[in-house]
């Protein structure tokens, strides 16, 4: 850890240093993953797989430049499923962390069933999802995101808004302030490093819910319903070109929760830059 | 001395904490006049920062009472008739120093050209000043504590209350943080509560110390210390400085005796115990 560069630095001097300090730490992963792309195509082509069990990456490549339209669109509808499926379940998952920090006592009573909705596998929602809100439309997609990510955002937001250290509590008290008060100057604030660890981690997670929402029954628009059908049919280009648009989505949304967290916690000492 | 000038005036206090039936505060008597700097002293565990909570109404007491500015210890907090300054510096890390410090006047709804005028002020009297718009994390031990010092004098309460602040810095960030709390002292007027478990120290920054013992915890004895103000390097030397020290640690040793020697959970565990319920 170099020490911090402290107010003082001249801006552009300050921020060309940064910025290098960035790629030095981008590096190690970019060689890797420069690395393993080149060993997949040549192993590929030395010892000529067939490309049902893995085609070579310059054969995906070359399927998200030649279908890139249909994926693009595929992509778009997913992720609108995704980030609607994101923003309900964290909205929700907040508000009731809200309620269970307020009212210590409901959360005995809710916890055990919200940990055994968590414990049931995913995938089993799909159906009963459909049924409630009609397969063929987004919601139905969006509600299995939404389940998804409700829980991870709970236990963590619930964890940042119960664990303020009882000396900042006590200080409050001491200014008379009341409950509101508390949750908003001290409650909230301490628990956004645990919330947007939570955000993150719920990023990815909705991009999957998504997906395997569509694995069932959905529109031949979606992404999921685009890997599973060009898997029957053989098209294994085609379905590791939508696996990659699925990923970069869901990185999209990660690196988008990450900026997020970055312009709100400027304040935090991670945000320092050095850890 | 009267009963009803006094800052802090504590009749009958008891408190046991229902977890354990430990027996953290017995039967206190203690008023505490205007401008007093007054030592709370003891062993850990024999409720001074518990007796400290229950003058600022942050603990209830079992039995008896506390009153504060001649109003219950209750009215006293929502009047905000004091600050409070604890052992960790407490200050939000979202919080710049500068807003730190004007967090209380910002719940007392002062605007905003009056709270920066204050805290320029404040930033002065601790030493602070240029430091405004530093993050707590970037700031020494020493200096965080000042600035907590800073943001409980921000709406110039009646009465301090201090709760071991200086206790987890080094010997000498102590002693330069004794000089500036006495210099404070005499420029505020403020009375000061202040819990220790140094001997030096409470000889040195007090008019008087009170001894506490443990379980139950009692006021062993008070000592009234009359060493010349102002206090400065000096009187550490002077002879009646270690005559004190030595009366102090007298009346610590024969409350020792006197407590039952059973071990116990400490009173800090109870206190966190009680406040998750």
């Amino acid at each position: 850890m170099s020490t911090a560069p402290v107010a003082v630095q001249p801006i552009p001097r300050g921020m060309a240093r940064q910025v290098g300090r960035r790629l030095g730490d981008w590096f190690p992963a970019l060689a890797v993953f420069v690395l393993a792309i080149a060993l997949w195509e040549g192993l590929v082509r030395a010892f000529d797989v067939q490309q049902f069990l893995l085609p070579a990456p310059s054969a995906i490549v070359d399927t998200l430049v030649e279908e890139r339209s249909l994926l693009w669109s595929g992509g778009v509808y997913t992720f609108t499923e995704a980030i609607g499926g994101f923003a309900i379940g964290c909205v929700l998952s907040i508000l009731t962390a809200l309620a269970l920090a307020r009212w210590r006592g409901l959360g005995g009573a809710v916890m055990p069933f919200a940990i055994a909705a968590n414990a049931v596998p995913i995938i089993a929602f799909a159906p009963i999802t459909d049924q409630w809100f009609g397969p063929l439309n987004k919601t139905s997609k969006m509600a299995i995101a939404a389940i998804l990510v409700f829980f991870p955002v709970l236990v963590n937001t619930l964890r940042g808004l119960t664990s303020v250290r009882p000396s900042s509590i006590e200080l409050m008290r001491s200014y008379a302030a009341g409950e509101l008060t508390v949750l908003r100057r001290v409650r909230i604030p301490s628990a956004l490093p645990y919330i947007f660890s939570a955000l993150k981690v719920a990023s990815v997670l909705a991009m999957i819910g998504a997906v395997v929402g569509e694995y069932f029954v959905s529109s031949q628009e979606a992404l999921g319903f685009q890997i599973r059908n060009a898997a029957q049919l053989g098209e294994f280009e085609l379905a590791w070109a939508a696996i990659v648009v699925a990923s970069v989505l869901g990185i999209a949304l990660y690196a988008a929760v990450a900026l997020l967290e970055r312009l709100t916690m400027g304040w935090h000492p991670s945000a320092r830059g050095d850890i | 001395m009267s009963a009803e000038r006094a800052v802090v005036s504590l009749r009958g206090v008891s408190k046991v904490f229902e977890k354990g039936g430990v027996v953290a505060l017995e039967e206190i008597e203690l008023a505490i006049q205007p401008g007093e700097l007054v030592s709370l002293i003891g062993p850990s565990g024999c409720g001074k920062s518990t007796l400290l909570r229950v003058i600022g109404d942050l603990v209830q007491p079992s039995a008896g009472e506390a009153r504060v500015n001649g109003k219950t210890a209750h009215q006293a907090r929502l009047d905000r008739d004091y600050g409070i300054v604890f052992q960790d510096a407490v200050l939000y890390d979202w919080r710049n120093v500068g807003k730190n410090i004007s967090l209380p006047l910002e719940l007392l709804g002062w605007d905003r050209g009056r709270r920066a005028a204050r805290v320029r002020e404040l930033l002065e009297l601790v030493e602070l000043t240029g430091f405004e718009s530093h993050h707590p994390w970037q700031l020494s031990g020493g200096m965080q504590q000042r600035v907590s010092i800073a943001r409980a004098l921000s709406f110039e309460p009646p009465l301090l209350l201090m709760d071991e602040p200086f206790g987890a810095l080094d010997e000498m960030t102590r002693e330069r943080l004794n000089m500036e709390l006495l210099r404070i002292w005499e420029t505020s007027g403020t009375t000061i509560v202040f819990v220790t478990h140094s001997i030096a120290e409470a000889v040195f920054l007090s008019t008087r110390v009170a001894v506490m013992s443990a379980r139950p915890g009692r006021i062993a004895g008070v000592v009234d210390v009359d060493l010349p103000q102002p206090r400065t390097a000096e009187t550490r030397e002077q002879p009646r400085f270690f005559e004190l020290v030595t009366a102090v640690r007298d009346r610590l040793r024969a409350g020792e005796d006197s407590a039952a020697s059973a071990e116990e959970p400490s009173e800090e565990n109870l206190y966190v115990a009680e406040e998750r319920l």
